[in-house]
């Protein structure tokens, strides 16, 4: 039991990370067509995240691998009952990649066009389609006894699924915008700082519309009430969005940047604890829900990946954070291999 | 088309594609590395720019590489469910230990290498290629043993109504593991020895900086004679390995129906299933079969007859995939042995050059072959004696299925053909020699 619910969290951290350092690249590249207007601001943007974006990805295929290990129930039911939701973010992560290293390879507008045009289909619909299938796990997806979906693509794009596709893109968008203002200089960091700005009043607006939603659309608050001291991570995730605005206004722009990123990390737990010990619920039928404790892997697997888990994560988080210091300075004309 | 078979081509399409980018990236990174150590060992200038230019291709090739395996770690969940449901408690976690252990090395310090060169030290760059290299190699060695658990399953036991772990050490350590994992990556390194050669004898045939292709020649022959010897010998190793836990797929590898002693490989054969004997069977070499497999002429070798019709792989597409591999195997002993012989006449044998040049795709050509082998031999099974193929499928609409196939398919011919242009440009346009 205790060894399962480690792994839940674990689960929902290793998630929140993957939201926390991809969100902001996801991020950059929704905002690519509107503050990328001339050649070299989009060769910054894309340099900025140039040395980063591959690492971060990494933590999603941790998350997709430790979820097969530690869940194996739920990573072959979630991922078999949201195959076209998770097909199109592949498509949409694979052209994406590929992208950074193609555009400039060859001078010609057309060509970098259909990568430009890739980078932000390729950013903007994973965002909100990690939104969408989340809110749909939040609220309970239809699956019955069998772990078989009795649903289609459309069954996932219900009002309070779109409202978290909404929430996850301004929470990337407002995180990509503050990596922006830290890597760069002049026009293109000013109208960075303005649209992060812009951004924060929507995103406080639809982050309280979906608190309140997830209250009527999904069971979420029902641990928060048996435990009133959770509230506190709410709290914490309110205040951090509130800091981001705080951060803006007095150009701490390091902070700033923690301030998106512990939202995120936030709004990933607020949802993870009220699903807790549901990984993957029915909305048919509580009983068809997939928990931590009737979907894991045996025992021993779960303490070896455990064990590896330990090691390891502790050691990237260590490397990756050198990475980050590492290209934390003004992207400079030299600094573009991309 | 029916589910299974439709999510059987989905994934064999993806992962083979996938494929024909991943041995670059674990053999050219092991080169790069070099060379780039040679460069702050020497501060030969020529080393840098090899470095350099051979990294420009390298990186096109990484990037196709990297997304098109983001595809396969979800793979297993969207497609075959059934089959992560039942094993994911063993094969899930070799998976996520490749992604947090090693999957995470190559990719994090890819980005510090491109963008460190300011940055960093020279020996801090060149270390920092070499965990790009070693992070490539060790999440390709996890892989391997999840796939040789597919084919060789042990360690574990069934309880719950699935494959649950009970020797996580026997997983890691089986021999045929461990053949696999050095077999596939010698083989990398023969096709990124002949990706080398193949470029620079390119350039040399056409008199372009005959220093600096002439050394990176050498150096691909270097490493590809060794490997070449390597990538054979650890087959014959392999193959001993696929006899004793594989037997019939060791027979449709060879075509040989009837159990014997003193089993004899064939020049040539062409199977016929329907009657389980060869229609055609040319130049049996009696024994040679026994003594490959068990190093005995007398041993027994289990003959197709012995398993019954619905546990035997297709024959054709075995035998011949095997055949293909093996004998190109031999092609790239004698090339580079041949080249070896002639390393420091190489401008004045413009047909050994010749050849070398259009041999680039061989060695593509022989690794897909040897997947074909292990994947399509290992039928009907999904995980050998355990689960069938045809039992592991998502219960998802053909249609979804389609959809994404359709996905795929588009999606990574413009991949392949702009990944497979650029490499091609920047081949044909050769290196921007710094000292220029």
């Amino acid at each position: 039991m205790v060894l399962q619910t480690r792994w839940f969290f674990l689960w929902g951290l290793l998630w929140a990370l993957y939201f926390m350092t991809d969100g902001f690249d996801l991020g950059i590249g929704a905002l690519y067509p509107v503050l990328g207007k001339t050649e070299e601001d989009k060769n910054i943007m894309i340099n900025a995240m140039g040395p980063l974006w591959d690492g971060n990805e990494v933590w999603l295929l941790t998350a997709g691998g430790v979820t097969f290990a530690a869940f194996p129930l739920v990573y072959a039911v979630m991922f078999s009952s949201l195959y076209t939701a998770l097909m199109l973010i592949l498509f949409a992560l694979i052209i994406r990649g590929v992208s950074f290293e193609f555009r400039n390879k060859v001078d010609h507008p057309g060509w970098k066009k259909v990568w430009d045009t890739c980078i932000f289909i390729g950013s903007i619909a994973p965002a909100i389609l990690f939104g969408v299938a989340f809110a749909n796990i939040f609220q309970g997806i239809p699956i019955d006894g069998e772990g078989l979906y009795q649903g289609n693509l459309f069954t996932l794009l219900n009002p309070y699924g779109l409202l978290g596709g909404v929430l996850f893109l301004l929470l990337f968008v407002q995180h990509g915008a503050n990596w922006i203002i830290i890597r760069s200089e002049g026009d293109l960091h000013d109208r960075a700082v303005k649209m992060s700005k812009n951004i924060w009043p929507f995103l406080l607006v639809v982050a309280v519309i979906f608190l309140v939603a997830s209250w009527f659309a999904t069971p979420l608050y029902q641990n928060y009430l048996t435990s009133p001291i959770l509230f506190v991570v709410i709290l914490i995730t309110v205040v951090a969005l509130l800091g981001v605005r705080f951060y803006l206004e007095k150009e701490n722009w390091f902070s700033t940047w923690f301030s998106s990123a512990l939202t995120i990390v936030g709004a990933t737990f607020f949802g993870v604890i009220g699903l807790f010990p549901n990984l993957f619920p029915s909305s048919i039928n509580p009983e068809f829900s997939l928990s931590a404790y009737n979907a894991s892997s045996s025992p021993l697997t779960l303490k070896i990946m455990l064990v590896v888990v330990i090691l390891f994560v502790p050691l990237v988080l260590a490397y990756q954070i050198w990475t980050y210091n590492l290209f934390k300075g003004k992207v400079k004309p030299e600094d573009m291999m991309y | 088309m029916d589910l299974v078979t439709l999510s059987r081509l989905q994934f064999a399409s993806t992962i083979m594609f996938h494929f024909l980018f991943v041995p670059l990236t674990l053999g050219l990174s092991i080169i790069i590395a070099y060379m780039e150590t040679r460069y702050v060992q020497t501060g030969d200038e020529t080393y840098l720019n090899m470095t350099k230019f051979w990294a420009k291709l390298f990186l096109v090739n990484f990037a196709v590489g990297v997304v098109t395996g983001i595809t396969q770690e979800f793979q297993f969940g969207t497609n075959w469910s059934r089959y992560s449901a039942y094993v994911g408690d063993v094969f899930g976690s070799l998976l996520a230990i490749e992604a947090t252990a090693t999957f995470f090395l190559e990719s994090t310090f890819i980005g510090v290498w491109i963008f460190g060169w300011k940055k960093l030290s020279k020996k801090a760059h060149a270390g920092v290629m070499w965990l790009v290299a070693i992070g490539s190699n060790l999440s390709a060695v996890w892989i391997l043993i999840a796939n040789a658990w597919m084919q060789s399953p042990v360690g574990f036991t069934i309880r719950n109504g699935r494959a649950e772990m009970v020797d996580f050490g026997a997983v890691v350590s089986q021999p045929f593991a461990i053949y696999k994992i050095f077999h596939t990556i010698s083989s990398a390194l023969v096709l990124a020895s002949f990706f080398i050669m193949g470029i620079s004898a390119y350039h040399l045939l056409k008199n372009n900086h005959k220093e600096f292709f002439t050394k990176s020649f050498k150096t691909g022959l270097g490493f590809g004679l060794i490997f070449s010897l390597m990538v054979f010998i650890l087959g014959d190793m392999n193959g001993v390995m696929v006899a004793e836990k594989q037997p019939a797929k060791l027979a449709a590898m060879e075509s040989l129906w009837e159990t014997t002693d003193m089993a004899p490989s064939y020049l040539f054969t062409w199977p016929d299933p329907e009657n389980e004997r060869n229609a055609v069977e040319i130049g049996a070499i009696p024994g040679l079969l026994s003594f490959l497999v068990k190093h005995d002429f007398n041993a027994v070798v289990q003959g197709l007859k012995d398993f019954p019709k619905d546990e035997r792989p297709p024959v054709l597409v075995t035998s011949y995939a095997f055949r293909g591999m093996v004998g190109l195997g031999v092609i790239f002993i004698l090339l580079t042995v041949f080249g070896w012989f002639k390393r420091n006449k190489l401008l004045e044998n413009s047909l050994y050059l010749k050849i070398m040049m259009f041999a680039i795709p061989l060695p593509y050509l022989a690794i897909q072959l040897g997947w074909v082998v292990a994947e399509i031999g290992r039928q009907p099974w999904l995980v050998y004696g355990v689960v069938r193929t045809a039992d592991g499928a998502s219960p998802v609409a053909v249609s979804q299925v389609a959809f994404s196939l359709v996905g795929f398919v588009l999606i990574y011919s413009v991949l392949g053909a702009a990944g497979f242009y650029l490499m091609f440009q920047k081949a044909k346009k050769g290196p921007e020699l710094a000292s220029e």
